[in-house]
């Protein structure tokens, strides 16, 4: 089993020993997710969001010894960036704040869409490689049919019938599963 | 059973664009480094020439005590000794 399809216990636990291949795994794990509560949740600026998404993986290394639980780590994360972005947030206001007036309005909202689609993400790593690569580029990356069919050496004619069809493995493989991964 | 239809699938998938690539690989080396950066940050406190040549010319300084100046050690060392 690749490090990619390992339970978010099992990686905290391999993190814990020191192993640097599961840290990198846990970083790009929740890169994206980080990313987004910082950008689009609290919508920070470029500047500010990379000072936020280094303070959380700095902190989650650092406090890997402390988590109750090795499953809870992405709500763990969650709230230490929510934290994180808040304290930017103070650092930069002329008064002080409390925390509810300086997290956005919905945000409860937003971070259970960004949940979902992290959950999306991670069935996305289930998926064929040529599925991963094209659903990844066209959706999250932007990509036109274009530039896509430059990079995998396909007809860009092609590609909108591909998407689709990945679409449609990715919506059999979550509408399959009860459990976003596995246990071991 | 999840409602996943082809347009809500493709809103949760653009809602997750990728960091940018430096700032992950940075978090993913910075764990490792820090006990170089930890040394770098204690010869900067207990010598003032060393800090000094830090602050003129860091990646320079760096070299010339035999570290290889990686974005994330600069990085690292340039908030440090920002805050020493």
């Amino acid at each position: 089993m690749s490090l990619a399809q390992v339970s978010d216990a099992r990686l905290v636990a391999r993190c814990r020993t020191g192993e640097q291949e599961a840290w990198q795994e846990l970083v790009t794990r929740f890169s994206r997710y980080v990313y987004a509560i910082a950008t689009q949740a609290f919508r920070l600026s470029q500047h500010d969001a990379e000072d936020v998404f280094q303070e959380v993986f700095a902190r989650t290394y650092e406090h890997l010894d402390k988590l109750r639980e090795d499953e809870a780590i992405r709500p763990w994360i969650a709230q230490l960036t929510r934290r994180l972005c808040i304290d930017r947030l103070r650092a930069g206001a002329r008064e002080q704040p409390s925390d509810e007036e300086l997290e956005p309005p919905g945000f409860d909202d937003s971070l259970a869409r960004l949940d979902e689609a992290l959950s999306v993400h991670e069935a996305l790593a289930g998926l064929p490689e040529h599925c991963q690569e094209i659903l990844d580029r066209f959706f999250a990356r932007d990509e036109s049919y274009q530039t896509i069919g430059e990079a995998l050496g396909l007809p860009s004619g092609t590609i909108a019938s591909r998407i689709s069809r990945c679409l449609g493995k990715l919506r059999e493989k979550l509408e399959g599963r009860s459990e976003p991964r596995p246990a071991s | 059973m999840t409602p996943y239809d082809e347009e809500r699938l493709a809103e949760l998938l653009r809602s997750l664009p990728p960091a940018p690539q430096g700032w992950v690989e940075a978090a993913q080396e910075l764990p490792f480094v820090r006990a170089e950066i930890e040394d770098l940050v204690q010869r900067a406190v207990d010598d003032a020439e060393f800090r000094q040549a830090l602050i003129a010319d860091l990646e320079g300084a760096l070299e010339q005590v035999g570290y290889e100046p990686t974005d994330v050690l600069v990085r690292a060392l340039r908030e440090r000794l920002s805050l020493s």
